[in-house]
């Protein structure tokens, strides 16, 4: 496999969606490619930390007016009877 | 169940009984608002942070998690249950930020096009970055160098990324949302995880002398 090939099959490779012989011939690759190995480790480094790192804390005003739409929604979709 | 099922519901301020999305969505269709309120309360800050990364403005991001729930709850009725209630929102929230995103910026959004292959997606002067390399920089930093990162990628692999990969959510989920063949979603998945990575490379790359 030359790296160019390893490229085409990455994004399966990530998201472990490969079959085994093809999985087989991608690791033989990696252990002798240093750049791929590192693009794979970093790619993979990648999704984890924006996967890992929660968001930003929603400000509380927003929290706020966005109750307060949905209570006035909610109460014209709903008269109290 | 028509989406005018809403209008007949009664208003009903009790509390669902169990901390489970589906007792919350079965009393919320029931008409109870406190439950409906518990779901809102549950995704706010995931909807509200996928509307900031699609529209990469805080105004239009506040509109579309106001929009989209309002809409959520409009529509409760016709929720059919066959994914799950965050996946609907999330299509609908998707739905409104990129109708932000297309009035804003009209010739930027083409989500329904097919991307012409680029020929040059293999990575140069690959780095590595060594074992845990969020874990150089506070946490707010760190949210700051990624919010940087997603606002440089195109619209295009922007959503696809960040409902892959941030919202995790299955290809095949991502391409009827979007409505997009998996092959398509799958071909922007791997450029903007690729154009991310090399985007983080600046911060977290170690050169060999470092």
């Amino acid at each position: 496999m030359k790296c160019r090939e390893l490229m085409q099959e990455l994004e399966d490779f990530l998201d472990n969606d490969l079959d085994a012989t093809l999985r087989a011939e991608i690791a033989l690759h990696l252990d002798r490619c240093g750049d791929c190995r590192l693009v794979v480790d970093t790619t993979r480094k990648t999704i984890q930390i924006f996967c890992k790192t929660g968001p930003l804390p929603m400000p509380e005003d927003t929290r706020q007016r966005l109750h307060d739409a949905l209570r006035r929604h909610c109460s014209q979709q709903h008269p109290q009877s | 169940m028509p989406s005018d099922s809403t209008q007949t519901r009664a208003l009903a301020p009790v509390t669902a009984p169990a901390d489970n999305e589906s007792a919350l969505v079965d009393a919320a269709q029931a008409g109870d608002v406190g439950a409906f309120e518990a779901l809102v309360s549950r995704y706010e800050q995931r909807i509200f942070r996928l509307a900031q990364n699609i529209t990469q403005n805080r105004e239009d991001a506040e509109d579309v998690m106001q929009e989209a729930f309002l809409k959520a709850y409009q529509h409760l009725g016709d929720f059919q249950r066959n994914s799950r209630f965050y996946t609907w929102v999330v299509r609908i929230a998707v739905n409104q930020a990129l109708m932000k995103l297309r009035k804003r910026r009209p010739n930027v959004v083409s989500l329904d096009q097919e991307l012409q292959t680029e020929d040059d997606s293999m990575p140069r002067d690959v780095r590595d970055w060594g074992p845990s390399p969020e874990q150089r920089f506070a946490t707010t930093e760190l949210r700051e160098i990624l919010s940087h990162a997603i606002s440089e990628l195109d619209p295009d692999y922007r959503v696809v990324f960040q409902l892959r990969d941030i919202e995790e959510l299955s290809t095949e989920e991502t391409a009827n949302i979007l409505g997009l063949s998996v092959p398509a979603v799958k071909s922007r998945l791997l450029r903007g995880r690729l154009k991310l990575r090399e985007k983080l490379d600046k911060y977290f790359g170690r050169s060999e002398n470092a």
